[in-house]
């Protein structure tokens, strides 16, 4: 249902640098409230929550909602302190996880 | 009394004037720089063109508009760019083959191609397009059905073969084959009036690029991006939006790479002459 995630942030930060972090994962995002050419309803299917964490600390975390669109693109602000890794995960209305991980290296 | 009358009419007339005047709006004079990438939107015209510069439809957007396509990231284009990659490596047809069963990486063996299509095709004795050649493709090498127009991935592999062209400066080859008659042809296309409205590509993008029409700003109707990305229909095939074109005219809408449109291409890309290839560039 959803293809390769795809981040976007720094690969080098200076101490208590606030970067900015973006985020992008196609899925449809199937509402549950449309219907087929036959009239049936379509079930719904959407991505129903995304984490961001730092070495096991959350930096942000929401839950998705039918209303939002197609292809969710995320962008929101960190303060980094010490080099470490982002951890992001979406999760699928069937159960599925899709993650992605980048390192920063903190000077 | 009369004469008070006329006056506060030629009043009227002069505000209408000054409206008018105010809602004509420039093209912005900043630089697009894609990833890092310095884009060319601003190239001395080829000679025998009616304007002294070329114009990307980039500088005639809306600042949010320019920004999305300021980073690949946030170009919604892009997905379809990927897609395209998946197309690219996809095994289709009798011979078993892929795209990249012959032609490998395409950041390789594509890079730079596209800027210089359509180009002239001896077999079919008209110009051929990156959509075209991708059908010809597919028939003769791989055994596959050739797409049906804007269906099953054209665009999408079409935007990316361009895409891998993102900057290089815009050339049409007009001494291959018949090229020049094509070209001649596409510029009769260009200046012909059609429709109930009674507009040619010239009245809207030569007579008045710069100018609003009702809220949209004019551009040039350069090329160099396509397939883009609009806002209002996601990504765009340039035939497409020639289609859409004459179909606000009120006129008969011609088949998608028909003659009269494979000209118009032919013409209307060296219109656009030096500019990058923005693909996919993000419009309104």
């Amino acid at each position: 249902m959803a293809s390769k995630p795809r981040i976007k942030l720094p690969k080098k930060a200076s101490a208590g640098e606030v970067i900015t972090i973006k985020t992008l994962i196609s899925h449809e995002m199937e509402s549950g409230q449309r219907k087929d050419k036959d009239g049936n309803a379509i079930p719904r299917q959407i991505i129903n929550k995304f984490t961001c964490a730092f070495e096991g600390a959350t930096v942000f975390e929401c839950d998705l909602d039918p209303a939002i669109s197609a292809n969710p693109f995320f962008e929101f602000t960190a303060k980094v302190n010490e080099s470490g890794t982002f951890k992001f995960t979406w999760v699928d209305d069937d159960g599925s996880v899709y993650e992605a991980e980048q390192a920063i290296e903190v000077a | 009394m009369k004469s008070m009358m006329m006056k506060s009419g030629l009043l009227a007339a002069a505000a209408v004037l000054a409206l008018t005047a105010g809602v004509s709006a420039d093209p912005v004079d900043e630089q697009l720089v894609i990833d890092g990438q310095e884009m060319i939107t601003r190239a001395k015209a080829p000679e025998g063109h009616p304007f002294d510069e070329v114009l990307s439809g980039w500088l005639y957007r809306e600042a949010e508009t320019r920004k999305l396509e300021e980073d690949s990231f946030d170009n919604p284009g892009m997905l379809s760019v990927e897609e395209g990659e998946e197309i690219w490596n996809t095994v289709e047809g009798t011979a078993g083959k892929s795209c990249a069963s012959c032609h490998d990486d395409a950041a390789d063996t594509m890079a730079g191609i596209a800027a210089n299509y359509p180009k002239w095709d001896p077999d079919a004795k008209r110009p051929i397009n990156i959509e075209l050649q991708i059908n010809k493709c597919r028939e003769e090498n791989m055994g596959a059905e050739p797409y049906a127009f804007d269906k099953s991935g054209q665009k999408e592999l079409t935007a990316y073969i361009k895409h891998q062209s993102l900057g290089d400066p815009v050339s049409v080859d007009l001494s291959q084959g018949e090229m020049q008659q094509w070209w001649e042809r596409g510029k009769d296309v260009y200046y012909t009036r059609t429709g109930q409205l009674n507009l040619s590509c010239a009245s809207c993008h030569e007579q008045n690029n710069g100018n609003y029409i009702r809220a949209d700003h004019l551009s040039q109707g350069q090329v160099n991006g396509f397939p883009t990305y609009r806002l209002k229909t996601g990504l765009t095939s340039l035939h497409n939006r020639f289609r859409g074109c004459v179909r606000d005219t009120r006129a008969e809408i011609p088949k998608a790479f028909s003659d009269d449109l494979m000209a118009l291409e032919t013409y209307v890309t060296w219109r656009g002459t030096g500019l990058s290839v923005e693909t996919p560039s993000v419009r309104q």
